[in-house]
């Protein structure tokens, strides 16, 4: 048997991958789909506790992380879109209409 | 070394393998696809915690749906490996990219090794019975105890679907109502003086 550590240590590196991505990436989509990595490390902590605890609680929260991650999705790639046709960029170094 | 242990480690190499090149990638198509060999390999130790149902869920709605739609939308703006988004004009320095996402690794694996669950120990994980997370258990629980959570997450996918599609809408239907009326009345004129 696996000890719930290394479940945890995974999704604890995972987030860590994700938020790097976030940090470093310029690409609006990389950005975004490190988002949707740290939303599934999260989902991996959700599943592991609900194996440890025996209840499947965490699974129906798992489901629903999930469709708030397919809205998120459409309406960030909306956006993107959107975005992508008055800057003609996706380097969100560009986006800087709200600095000032 | 169990065989269970095995393939976790396996497939915990490989969905973090698949992470760090997914971000490390310059084109966005091979991002994409990279994350999705870290989602299957997730997809692995989903089931591997007894969550069938979710991992397959994992891959149908994130891998199946999701990343396609980030394709389309790559392909629909028709990105290409671009030099500019790897280089120069950096806005937080190296040090600061690196050590934010370090110290939060530190500190969430601190915070989970201190954690104390009254029935949760953290040893190695007990048996649970043979149909633990399959689609019956899950479904119960779904539509008891958390119907009303799930009745809302319709609704938030239906104020979605809506807002993707009003955000992504190009603003030319006023304008070309004016333009096309006019050549209309324009055009009617000419018809009569050529016939």
């Amino acid at each position: 048997m696996v000890p719930i550590h290394a479940f945890l240590l995974l999704a604890v590196i995972l987030f860590g991958i994700g938020a790097f991505g976030v940090l470093i990436s310029r690409n609006i989509i990389v950005m975004f789909m490190s988002v949707e990595l740290m939303l599934n490390a999260a989902n991996m902590v959700l599943i592991a506790f609900s194996r440890a605890l025996g209840i499947v609680d965490g699974h129906v929260f798992v489901f629903l992380v999930l469709s708030v991650a397919a809205a998120e999705a459409a309406v960030g790639l909306a956006m993107i879109i959107t975005i992508y046709r008055n800057r003609e960029t996706i380097n969100i170094d560009r986006y800087n209409l709200l600095k000032w | 070394m169990t065989i269970d242990y095995t393939i976790f480690l396996i497939s915990a190499a490989v969905a973090v393998f698949g992470a760090t090149m997914m971000i490390m990638q310059r084109n966005p198509v091979a991002s994409v696809l990279y994350l999705i060999v870290s989602l299957v390999a997730q997809a692995v130790v989903y089931v591997q915690l007894g969550a069938i149902f979710m991992g397959a869920i994992l891959i149908v709605v994130y891998a199946g749906a999701i990343l396609v739609l980030f394709l389309f939308v790559i392909m629909l703006l028709n990105l290409r490996a671009n030099p500019e988004l790897s280089a120069g004009m950096p806005t937080l320095s190296w040090f600061t990219r690196t050590a934010v996402p370090v110290l939060l690794i530190v500190e969430l694996y601190f915070v989970i090794d201190r954690v104390m669950l009254p029935s949760a120990p953290t040893g190695m994980l007990g048996e649970v019975e043979d149909n633990f997370g399959a689609v019956h258990d899950v479904a119960i629980k779904m539509f008891t105890d958390y119907l009303y959570p799930m009745q809302l997450t319709g609704v938030l996918l239906l104020v979605a679907v809506v807002g993707a599609v009003v955000i992504a809408r190009r603003e030319t239907a006023e304008p070309r109502k004016t333009a096309v009326n006019p050549g209309d009345k324009a055009e009617k004129p000419s018809n009569t003086v050529a016939g």
